[in-house]
């Protein structure tokens, strides 16, 4: 067993909770600590009062200490801006993983580290498997709800320090276990997309309060201007509706964008499928793998068959066209071997 | 997180004296009833209020009538501010490093703020400057002694400037953090609003009072049964402004003595600290004129430290203490206090606020001076915390 205390992240969600109650249960000693990121309003987040409140009365309830750390200058400056200034730059972020990347397994295990915590743990689904080559992150027991592509930046180092306790079972199991510990969070509902944009004023509002938001034309792929958007950068790659086209023809679908003309191409269901995707970057997590492996390119996506060539990835079968600033996660048998940033092409 | 307590936080709150306490419990056996009723009974709570009303009023030399109980400070801050803007209209200006229960009102009301000196206190030409600008000032808020370092401003001198500059205005102070350390009473006397908390005191939280000069209306926060001239609607707290009363009588008694013994106790907490950690502590308000200081508060920063890292392994060896103000989340956030006196964010965030109160022992100080410095030295070699 891991020696010394261990620092429970706690977002005040179901999870979480749970993580610490098991770790409680194998013997450790606890501490738990909820970080505040956010001190905007948002109402589906992280941060917001009544999470800080759950994740406290959760750790009074299981009998362990809990600290709140204020981290808002850090996620303003490693999360929030770069979102923006990616979106500015019409290209489609995930800040869940800058987050992780930046706050929870840099900001949080420095702090811990300062407090003399060897290791933390959250609630995530995903498993930390030992191989031969030192620990490796893979895909969580319950396939529906896997965060592991949402983890995938953490290094074997880091991997080393972390728990992840509810990795090993299912959301169900999690929900059960709360219910019979009668965790205030047993029935509480996930928190869904973004954590510092509210529901009520969205995406549109939260970025034109910080960039200048500009419209663009839709054109088709022969250069015909076929629509208008009033701010490119909300367009994502993909999309279909509110790209102020006529109805009435076959379904449309966003496969360019071109933030420097202010330019969206559309095209048809066809025009969506690629064989390649270009890559602005990829890191293997150790020697690179020269044969097909799963590729998943959003948090709630299936994956896909395919092999990492030079600087793009080569589908097996023919793939939808990814946005460039997302993440491109690569398995092999459910374990996390590489992961890189979509480019634009 | 179970070692013996160290209790360095009485500006947040401090225990509450025996006086407080004993007073307390007599009075709420004594009257179970309604002092606003006719009978007997209730003409009996009805007294013991208006003793207490008089006792703390006769601390501060101030009419009896003028006295409202309120349920702290931050009511009573609320109570001058808004009861003041909703009556007369105009704005209300006070210092960038009011308590949040000032800020907040005026802010909201659309007010101006005047920046702090670096040695934490209003300046009379910062203030004039400010006054300057606005035709229609119906309020002056200035804090007597600031809560998170507690520098001391000189009331008698801004209080001037505002009879002079905007001769209109209402003068209010949040005398809240000076009550243990000043005679309150004659550094307020021009004052026309007085606002006084009885937890930082030795008295209950829940209890306090505003003073409102003869003549002056007040638009209620509370309406309903008239009660306390019809400033604030409630069942009076008969027990809370009696044992209220009895702390403000304890600590006026015990005022001299207790400003000399912890004075001293402070000097040696801050040179101790200075010593053992040369110029990785800066004492921030004491650096200066340290007679503008409050004797029982201690505020340093240690440039480069996470406050909230070194406020974790403090707590973990038993020395309470606190930072900026904590949010609702009980994060720390950074101090506006030190922003409004040009501190740089990088230093603000390694501020440390140890505040004594009247159960302080130099066992607390030997405690901090030994937990203290190492605690600093282990985070600066982790990058700060």
């Amino acid at each position: 067993m891991t020696e010394g205390p261990v620092m429970v992240a706690m977002s005040g969600g179901v999870d979480s909770s749970v993580a610490a109650a098991l770790l409680i249960d194998a013997g450790h000693e606890v501490v738990g600590v909820t970080m505040k990121l956010w001190g905007g309003p948002s109402d589906n987040g992280c941060c917001a009062v009544s999470d800080v409140e759950d994740a406290r009365r959760v750790a009074d309830h299981l009998g362990i200490e809990h600290h709140t750390f204020n981290f808002g200058d850090d996620f303003e400056r490693d999360v929030v801006g770069p979102y923006v200034a990616e979106h500015a730059a019409g290209r489609t972020p995930n800040p869940c993983i800058e987050c992780n990347r930046h706050l929870k397994f840099d900001r949080l295990l420095h702090r811990a580290d300062a407090l003399g915590f060897a290791t933390i743990a959250t609630g995530h689904h995903a498993r930390i498997v030992e191989t031969a080559a030192g620990p490796r992150l893979a895909r969580g027991a319950d396939a529906a709800k896997d965060q592991s592509y949402v983890l995938h930046v953490l290094e074997p180092p880091v991997l080393q320090r972390l728990l992840l306790p509810v990795g090993t079972i299912t959301k169900a199991d999690v929900r059960r276990l709360a219910a019979d510990l009668d965790l205030r969070t047993a029935t509480k509902p996930e928190s869904q997309d973004v954590c510092f944009i509210t529901s009520e004023h969205g995406r549109k509002s939260f970025l034109g309060d910080r960039i200048a938001l500009k419209p663009a034309k839709v054109v088709d792929r022969a250069g015909v201007q076929v629509g208008a958007v009033e701010s490119i950068e909300l367009v994502t790659i993909g999309q279909r509706k509110g790209l102020g086209m006529a109805g009435g023809t076959d379904p449309r679908y966003v496969i360019a964008v071109d933030p420097e003309a202010l330019v969206v191409t559309v095209g048809d269901s066809d025009d969506r499928l690629v064989h390649h995707s270009p890559l602005e970057s990829w890191r293997w997590v150790s020697d690179p793998i020269d044969a097909a492996v799963e590729i998943q390119c959003s948090a709630h996506g299936a994956a896909a068959p395919g092999k990492i060539g030079s600087s793009q990835v080569e589908w097996t079968d023919p793939h939808r066209r990814i946005a460039p600033g997302q993440s491109v996660v690569a398995y092999l048998d459910d374990v996390v071997v590489g992961g890189g940033i979509a480019g634009r092409g | 997180m179970h070692s013996a307590e160290v209790y360095l936080d009485h500006a947040a709150s401090t225990p509450v004296r025996a006086e407080a306490r004993d007073a307390w419990l007599a009075a709420s056996n004594a009257h179970h009833a309604n002092p606003t009723g006719a009978h007997y009974s209730a003409r009996a709570a009805r007294r013991a209020l208006d003793d207490a009303r008089d006792s703390v009023a006769g601390a501060l030399a101030r009419p009896p009538a003028e006295l409202v109980f309120t349920s702290g400070g931050s009511e009573a801050d609320n109570l001058a501010v808004r009861g003041v803007l909703r009556t007369r209209g105009g704005i209300a200006v006070c210092s960038a490093g009011e308590h949040h229960a000032v800020l907040e009102p005026v802010e909201q009301t659309g007010g101006l703020m005047v920046r702090l000196g670096p040695d934490g206190r209003v300046g009379p030409d910062e203030l004039a400057e400010v006054l300057a600008s606005a035709s229609d000032v119906s309020i002056v808020s200035l804090i007597a002694v600031n809560n998170e370092t507690g520098a001391i401003n000189d009331l008698a001198a801004l209080g001037e400037v505002v009879r002079t500059h905007a001769p209109g205005a209402l003068l209010h102070t949040d005398a809240v953090q000076a009550m243990n350390w000043l005679d309150v009473g004659a550094a307020t006397a021009d004052f026309d609003l007085v606002s006084i908390t009885g937890h930082k005191l030795g008295g209950p939280v829940g209890t306090g009072c505003l003073f409102v000069k003869a003549g002056i209306d007040l638009d209620p926060l509370i309406l309903g049964g008239g009660q306390e001239r019809g400033r604030r609607a409630g069942t009076p707290d008969v027990a809370g402004a009696v044992a209220f009363a009895a702390a403000v009588g304890a600590v006026t008694a015990g005022r001299t003595e207790m400003v000399s013994r912890l004075g001293e106790l402070r000097d040696r907490l801050v040179d101790g600290l200075t010593e053992s950690l040369g110029d990785r502590v800066l004492a921030t308000v004491l650096q200066h004129d340290p007679s503008h200081v409050v004797a029982g508060i201690a505020h340093v920063c240690f440039p480069g430290i996470e406050a909230e890292a070194l406020l974790y392994l403090l707590d973990e060896q038993g020395i309470r203490a606190s930072a900026a103000s904590s949010c609702s989340s009980g994060a720390q956030d950074p101090s506006h206090v030190l922003a409004a006196m040009g501190v740089p964010r990088q230093v603000a965030q390694g501020s440390l606020r140890l505040s004594l109160g009247h159960t302080s022992t130099s066992h607390d100080v030997d405690a901090a001076l030994r937990v203290i410095p190492p605690a600093v030295v282990r985070l600066a070699g982790h990058g700060g915390g």
